[in-house]
């Protein structure tokens, strides 16, 4: 019988020829991580295991991200806690004005790669199926185990596939696909399953655009988010391997849970209206609400490539008097590239608050917290209540080009709107 | 192992974020943790919560992060239980690994309101309401699962196979 990709890859990793949906295996992971928030309490577990060394130092990462520069110190302790573990194991581990949002940072890096089985305590590791990466979300537990033995076990999830067709308008990218596919099936419509995109849509996005899709399967409630391989993938893998990859393709009586095919070709911009990713609207008729800050960035939208989308709207423009816009690039290395191309300056010059790497506005962690009643469009992957602060704060999630616009005209608006 | 307690009663996509807010995640002790359990979506459960009770909710319950602060605060908050029609997949494994016992019934859950007295035995499946003196059956776990149950979570379990191939 045939193999979707999830299902070749994980048989692959468990020394199986063939494997089905519901199978309960023990699955060998090419590749560990956890940052700054997950990792004290894995290195905890791990201590308990009663094993001294990490499975293999090269394959674990530990990335301060989430809290970075450390914001008080009960997060500098945690950092300096995930530090000393990470040296002293001599695992991979990037420090501050080196490091970056993990899941921006590992692939750009070449630590994660095609054809691998990749598990971190973050919820975002999905972002990597966008390279045809098997690549999943744990808690710290199952993290602290599998750096100890290099293992997991896994329930091989069902997949449903999700084929895109058309050409893409001129504000359309990677996020108004998956926002617009997460108002399709809910929050829920790809619990426990793999999803695996295709589609000759894809192959108009840069990787940086694909990445964005793959990191919010997790916001359908799916494993993982896979794509397999194509020239974009292998040019962007090939500058900076590491390893050996390998690509893995689905075969062609593969038996997929359900197909779902989209036409892509009328989509608009999409924005999820407060507080579900899954309140998915084209642009045309989200409202034109008020707000009070942009927020661009995160492991969704804090790439090169969204960080000149939206500079491209901004540029010679100014942020609306009473809007905060916070830029992050998401790495050490795309903040340096956006400062060699003039990005940063072009954001600081239109009134932007230009910040070093972190995660902390994206999960009301901190650089960037909302108050009560306050409003926010951004660039990030979820809405629900109190993310980004308040309890009644909102957050309308959108592609940078919509989020720099909003900036501009101080409220919810589509890039046309400002730059005509 | 039978568990008992009163319901606490929640509706759809309950997330990581209600269940523990990002502010508290540079915490790592559990007891400390569980004085701000569902803070922004029930602001009186820490107040009302008592030793043993039970938590019900719809489908998807703990999506969103991964943070296994979200199952060790329910745990550390006295909380025996969760009930729910169905679970974010993280959250399912995080609270199998760290011994929070888990159920998916859908029955139970339409059977059962707030502030009901319900009995569990986990090795079975049975739920028992005893307040309007009904009895569901809730999927059964894969016998792997209630090993690593039996086991005292996932760390003893690996530290057990780690102990033997050594």
């Amino acid at each position: 019988m045939g193999m979707t990709l999830a299902e070749k890859m994980l048989a692959a990793h468990c020394g199986r020829d063939e494997v089905s949906p519901g199978e309960l295996i023990n699955c060998r992971v090419d590749f560990v991580m956890s940052n700054d928030v997950t990792a004290p309490l894995a290195i905890r577990e791990f201590r308990k295991l009663g094993v001294e060394r990490v499975f293999d130092p090269q394959r674990v990462a530990f990335i301060p991200s989430h809290f970075i520069p450390n914001k008080d110190i009960q997060s500098a302790e945690n950092a300096k806690y995930m530090r000393e573990f990470a040296l002293a194991q001599g695992a991979v581990y990037y420090e501050q004005g080196r490091a970056g949002v993990d899941h921006v940072l590992l692939p750009d890096h070449g630590w994660v790669l095609p054809g691998d089985v990749v598990v971190g305590a973050d919820s975002h590791t999905c972002t990597y199926g966008a390279l045809g990466c098997f690549a999943t979300g744990m808690g710290s537990t199952d993290i602290a185990c599998a750096m100890a033995t290099g293992d997991i076990w896994m329930r091989v999830p069902p997949t449903i596939k999700f084929a895109y067709h058309g050409g893409l308008g001129r504000w359309v990218g990677g996020k108004d696909i998956i926002l617009h596919t997460i108002g399709d099936i809910g929050v829920d419509g790809a619990l426990y399953c793999a999803m695996e995109f295709h589609g000759e849509a894809l192959g108009e996005l840069g990787i940086e655009g694909r990445f964005t899709i793959s990191n919010m399967a997790v916001e359908a409630g799916g494993k993982v988010g896979l794509m397999v391989p194509d020239g974009t993938t292998l040019e962007y893998v090939r500058a900076r391997a590491r390893r050996e990859w390998k690509v893995y393709e689905p075969d062609p009586d593969a038996q997929y849970q359900e197909v779902r095919e989209y036409d892509l070709s009328t989509l608009e911009p999409m924005v999820s209206l407060p507080s579900s990713p899954a309140n998915a609207v084209p642009l045309s008729k989200a409202p034109r609400v008020e707000i009070d800050q942009v927020f661009i960035g995160s492991c969704t939208n804090g790439r090169l490539a969204d960080l000149r989308l939206a500079a491209e709207v901004i540029r010679g423009r100014k942020v609306h008097e009473r809007v905060r816009c916070i830029v992050v690039p998401a790495s050490h290395d795309v903040y340096l590239q956006a400062l060699k191309e003039g990005l940063l300056e072009t954001f600081a010059e239109a009134g932007c608050a230009v910040c070093t790497t972190t995660c902390g506005p994206c999960l009301g962690g901190y650089m960037g917290v909302l108050a009560e009643g306050e409003r926010c469009v951004s660039t990030s992957n979820r809405n629900f209540p109190g993310r980004m602060g308040h309890v009644r704060s909102e957050v309308y999630l959108a592609n940078p080009a919509v989020a720099a616009a909003s900036a501009v005209a101080g409220r919810l608006a589509g890039p046309e709107e400002v730059t005509r | 192992m039978s568990l008992r307690g009163h319901v606490h009663k929640y509706g759809a996509n309950v997330d990581t974020d209600a269940i523990i807010p990002a502010r508290y995640l540079n915490i790592n002790d559990a007891e400390e943790l569980a004085q701000h359990c569902m803070e922004d979506i029930d602001a009186e459960f820490v107040g009302r919560v008592r030793t043993g009770d039970i938590i019900v909710a719809t489908t998807n319950f703990g999506c969103g992060s991964s943070r296994e602060h979200a199952p060790l605060c329910i745990k550390a908050a006295g909380v025996s239980c969760v009930i729910a029609k169905s679970f974010a997949r993280i959250f399912y494994r995080n609270s199998i690994n760290i011994g929070l016992s888990i159920l998916e019934c859908d029955e139970a859950v339409e059977g059962t309101e707030a502030g009901d007295e319900l009995e569990v035995e986990l090795e079975s499946g049975a739920v028992r309401n005893l307040t309007k003196g009904k009895t569901f059956q809730a999927k059964p776990y894969p016998e792997f699962m209630l090993e690593l149950m039996r086991a005292g979570g996932l760390v003893e379990y690996t530290r057990r196979l780690a102990g033997k191939a050594s």
